[in-house]
């Protein structure tokens, strides 16, 4: 990602917030001082990369690498164990259950409708997510980036809500979104009737895209906005000069200079997508129905909130997810190569 | 208020409104309205009373029925404005409704019953901030833990985030050594693996620790991130060469050059990591969810989204806790926005 990009140094009165972690990390450095010394004069100063490592590597290997492994071992072995000693080998059965269909259009033609209802409402909520999301966030990166004023306030107020956390997020919106709630309020005022926005199915998909988007944009609208400050001025001193028309200046500079920025933000917004979860457990709870249930969702039921907890199961579905971010990883990384060529 | 004025009408040429200056104010007007709103109207609609969260349609301000002392009742009545049979206003107290009949008493005179049509009586409403909200369900419910376990988390996870990441940033970019390249490779390609499709085995190993329902299966498996390994690398990669090896001909030992020299200097990267940890933690929602089912080890995130689930009718306590779980988070930002959003966009992070 943008990680190559050099992290400008910060104001030294901003590091403040740091200095709260500064007092128990330097006893700790103490303590540690001694054993590491008498370490070195055993291994040697080069090979103290490897105790530096350490922990990084321990932790990695424990939450990361490791459970890879055992993930896969879940998908192919049956049974209620959670020891994989515990679990017979079942070969490819997992998926074959998971990709029992009638008709990959339909999911109520499936076995495990479940998983498909989901896969089926994750692609739908990620398509029309990602449209918007790209859509606004670029509007309101153009605009944020034109030279009005009070621009730094502007920016806080549709980034801020990156920062709440997604149970927040959720129960604000159903807040408002409710029965009684301050929209409906607003329609009848208007003459309207009330709308169920929550338990009509197609107002549920509707209202979950919104407030991902809600929720999220601030983000992606600092990536465009950090593009859009990298193109350089004299590109539009010199459209200005031409007389050329605003519109065609945003076409032909604007959009091809941006273009990089935009594939990362296409890209991030469909992992994203793709994972999507709490916002949505806490605001419908995958309901009503079925009609909001995401892949996520139906992967945490499986193997943790429903009464026979299937782990082969959710662990099968997991792969097939890992799979798909797979490919979208690979599309990140071929797009910020090309960003870097750039 | 000149400023104010002046910045309204601010505009790119001076003298000329182009229609693209009118519609960018108009979006931003909106934007406003449609990113504070609710949040704004989350945190008025908490100080109201559970009555007055059921009013449709809802007032704006919190709003609640006066109620006064009368002589002879134990309880406070409900005050409300009266207009009598001769068209003159009173305010009187309501002792009950029966049917379309209200009794009620004039607060001065309480030994006198009156009888109104309940359609002649509107209440009397005074701003009152329902602050029981706020202390009730920290009293009856185990929220204060909730807060607690949330900031243990926080703060822990966040501090080894900080040791080991730095430790392994340290590693890779000071020292040549065999195997450098995997593990650079190796910390790339992990860069993308999301908690959520390795759930189960995580909670597996959770397990055989025999971490299940501690806070420490909370703050271990998120400890190690590749994001911050690689923030804090490309970092230390601009820090001058020259200093670790004057400390080196100082007799410092590795060890001493990472916590005395390096580490201080890598203090603006460190504290964008610092923030960021702060951020994720304290936001987690889906892997505590998974790991922690006894209520005592609920997070606030986990608790308030049990407790949305128990009491939806008790919508003042839930968006009371609702503002006690944002409100840190908002400090955060309200001090430290600007060097959020460059950190931000300068590492494209989340």
């Amino acid at each position: 990602m943008a990680s190559d990009a050099p992290i400008p140094a910060a104001p030294s009165e901003r590091v403040g917030a740091a200095s709260f972690f500064a007092a128990p990390l330097a006893v700790l450095m103490r303590l540690i001082d001694w054993p590491m010394q008498v370490l070195q004069r055993l291994i040697g100063e080069r090979r103290m990369a490897y105790v530096f490592l350490l922990p990084n590597l321990v932790f990695f290997s424990l939450f990361v690498f490791l459970p890879l492994i055992i993930n896969f071992i879940f998908s192919v072995t049956g049974g209620a164990g959670l020891f994989p000693s515990e679990r017979p080998y079942v070969g490819a059965q997992q998926y074959a259950y998971l990709f029992d269909c009638g008709s990959f259009l339909d999911p109520s033609s499936c076995r495990e409708d479940h998983f498909w209802r989901g896969v089926s409402n994750t692609a739908r909520f990620t398509v029309f997510q990602v449209t918007a999301m790209v859509l606004f966030s670029l509007l309101t990166a153009v605009v944020l980036n034109m030279k009005i004023k009070a621009r730094g306030f502007f920016r806080a107020v549709y980034f801020f809500p990156v920062l709440l956390s997604p149970v927040v997020v959720a129960l604000t919106w159903k807040w408002i979104l409710q029965r009684d709630g301050l929209l409906n309020a607003a329609i009848t005022s208007l003459g309207g009737e009330r709308i169920l926005f929550l338990v009509d199915p197609s107002w549920a998909m509707f209202w979950i895209v919104f407030v991902s988007i809600w929720a999220h944009m601030g983000f992606y609208t600092l990536i465009l906005l950090a593009g859009l400050q990298a193109i350089p001025a004299d590109l539009y001193e010199a459209a200005e000069m031409d007389a050329t028309p605003r519109w065609r200046v945003f076409w032909r500079i604007t959009l091809p200079l941006l273009w990089p920025n935009m594939i990362v933000v296409i890209v991030l917004a469909l992992i994203r997508g793709v994972q999507t979860f709490d916002e949505v457990f806490v605001l419908t709870g995958g309901g009503p129905g079925t009609a909001t249930l995401m892949v996520v969702h139906y992967i945490y039921e499986t193997a943790f909130a429903n009464q026979v907890q299937n782990f082969g199961l959710a662990a099968a579905a997991s792969v097939v997810l890992g799979v798909v971010l797979f490919a979208l990883t690979l599309a990140q990384l071929a797009a910020s190569r090309r960003k870097g060529a750039a | 208020m000149n400023r104010l004025a002046r910045m309204a009408v601010a505009r790119r040429n001076l003298g000329r409104w182009h229609w693209t200056d009118i519609a960018a104010y108009a979006y931003l007007a909106l934007g406003v309205v449609l990113m504070f709103g609710p949040v704004l109207w989350l945190g008025i609609s908490s100080f109201k009373t559970q009555a007055g969260l059921l009013e449709f349609p809802p007032s704006l301000l919190p709003m609640s029925q006066k109620e006064g002392r009368v002589e002879g009742h134990a309880q406070p009545l409900p005050l409300f404005e009266v207009t009598m049979e001769d068209g003159s206003k009173r305010v009187l107290a309501q002792v009950r409704r029966i049917g379309i009949q209200a009794q009620m008493v004039d607060p001065a005179n309480p030994g006198q019953s009156i009888r109104v049509p309940i359609d002649k009586r509107t209440p009397v409403r005074e701003f009152k901030l329902a602050t029981e909200n706020y202390t009730e369900p920290l009293e009856r419910f185990a929220f204060m833990r909730f807060l607690w376990n949330s900031v243990f988390v926080t703060a822990v996870a966040t501090l080894i985030t900080l040791v080991i990441n730095s430790m392994a940033a340290y590693a890779l970019s000071i020292y040549e050594f065999r195997g450098k390249t995997a593990v650079m490779l190796m910390v790339i390609g992990t860069l993308m693996i999301p908690i959520t499709i390795i759930l189960v085995p995580v909670y597996l190993v959770i397990t055989e620790l025999g971490l299940v329902n501690s806070l420490w299966a909370v703050i271990l498996p998120g400890a190690a991130t590749p994001t911050g390994v690689f923030l804090l690398r490309q970092y230390m990669l601009t820090l001058p060469r020259d200093l670790i090896e004057a400390a080196r001909m100082d007799k410092a030992s590795e060890w001493q050059i990472y916590w005395r020299i390096v580490m201080p200097l890598a203090m603006p990267a460190l504290a964008v990591l610092a923030i960021f940890s702060i951020m994720w933690r304290w936001n987690e929602f889906l892997w505590p969810l998974a790991v922690l089912t006894k209520t005592e080890a609920y997070t606030l995130q986990i608790g308030l989204n049990a407790f949305q689930g128990e009491l939806q009718t008790q919508w003042h306590y839930l968006l009371a806790m609702t503002v006690v779980t944002l409100l840190p988070v908002a400090l955060v930002f309200v001090f430290l926005q600007r060097f959020i959003t460059t950190g931000i966009a300068n590492t494209g992070m989340k």
